[in-house]
């Protein structure tokens, strides 16, 4: 972590990651705080790079800044008719302070704690080459079963969103909300 | 000058406050949702950190198992954020709304 372009990248990458965070919590229009949002998730790939987290980073760029912000633009599309501005709720004090208690806290810690004797130049050896290769084992090794589970998990998130959204052709009854996924995950095996 | 762990920490922190920040006193539920995000967010930069600098390890240990921690972190949120937002999309469809101020059925 010694060349000049890391630091200035480290710099220059979390000044670009807070402000858009801040401009997220400030903008008055929902879809500005999704661009700016978008905006926090490439300067976070940005320093997960000078992390040597290549696949992590590319990962993230591909995950949150692509699949998540256009879900996220796609929902405040489909609710036309709520509101568009990004306003406060009632708590906005309360989030704010523990907001800036959280961060005072872990930054607090972060500078006081005597990282030295337990970090350094480790991982140095391991920087040159690529890391995948390593994920990869370890996905298909050590953490198999983590990794049968989250692809049930997704799989059933899935199969969720979409028994959620299912809309019904036929004129709407008015069920208990818990009946509601049942009749939604029945209709929806027999086709229209 | 040199870049180390405790200012990736310290980003991560801030990240994570202004993600609490937003979570908590947004009104709109996909606002909140983006909150949950930077939070999410700024532990996956946690965790890289920490796999990158840190020299705890033993000798059997694979520093690149904070990598597949935060690839698990991704799939999570992934699969957290397509559910919440048919949450909110259905919830808009009934209610005509997703304001959380006015979702209230649950209050007691």
């Amino acid at each position: 972590m010694e060349s000049t372009g890391i630091v200035v990248a480290f710099w220059v990458l979390s000044a670009l990651t807070i402000g858009a965070g801040l401009a997220v919590f400030l903008s008055r229009n929902l879809v500005h705080a999704i661009m700016f949002l978008i905006l926090a998730f490439l300067g976070m790939a940005g320093l997960f790079v000078t992390l040597s987290a290549d696949f992590i980073a590319v990962a993230q760029v591909l995950i949150y800044a692509g699949a998540i912000s256009v879900l996220l633009v796609f929902a405040v599309m489909l609710t036309p008719l709520a509101s568009r501005d990004n306003a406060n709720s009632l708590y906005v004090v309360p989030g704010v302070l523990a907001g800036l208690a959280l961060a005072a806290i872990v930054g607090f810690v972060a500078f006081e704690a005597d990282w030295a004797a337990l970090s350094g130049a480790a991982a140095d050896q391991r920087a040159s080459g690529a890391t995948i290769e390593v994920i990869g084992d370890l996905l298909i090794g050590r953490y198999v079963l983590a990794f049968e589970i989250a692809s049930i998990l997704l799989l059933f998130a899935l199969l969720g969103a979409i028994v959620l959204v299912h809309e019904r052709t036929e004129p709407a009854v008015e069920v208990e909300p818990g009946a509601a996924g049942g009749e939604l995950a029945r209709e929806s095996r027999e086709p229209a | 000058m040199s870049v180390e762990l405790g200012h990736y920490l310290a980003v991560s922190g801030i990240v994570f406050g202004i993600g609490v920040a937003v979570a908590l006193s947004k009104r709109n539920a996909i606002a909140v949702l983006m909150g949950v995000e930077l939070m999410l967010n700024a532990v996956n930069l946690t965790l890289l950190s920490f796999s990158r600098f840190s020299t705890a390890f033993g000798p059997d240990d694979e520093p690149l198992t904070g990598h597949v921690f935060v690839v698990f972190v991704l799939t999570v949120a992934a699969a957290e954020a397509a559910v919440a937002l048919a949450m909110a999309v259905l919830v808009y469809r009934r209610r005509e709304t997703v304001d959380l101020d006015r979702i209230n059925l649950l209050r007691w």
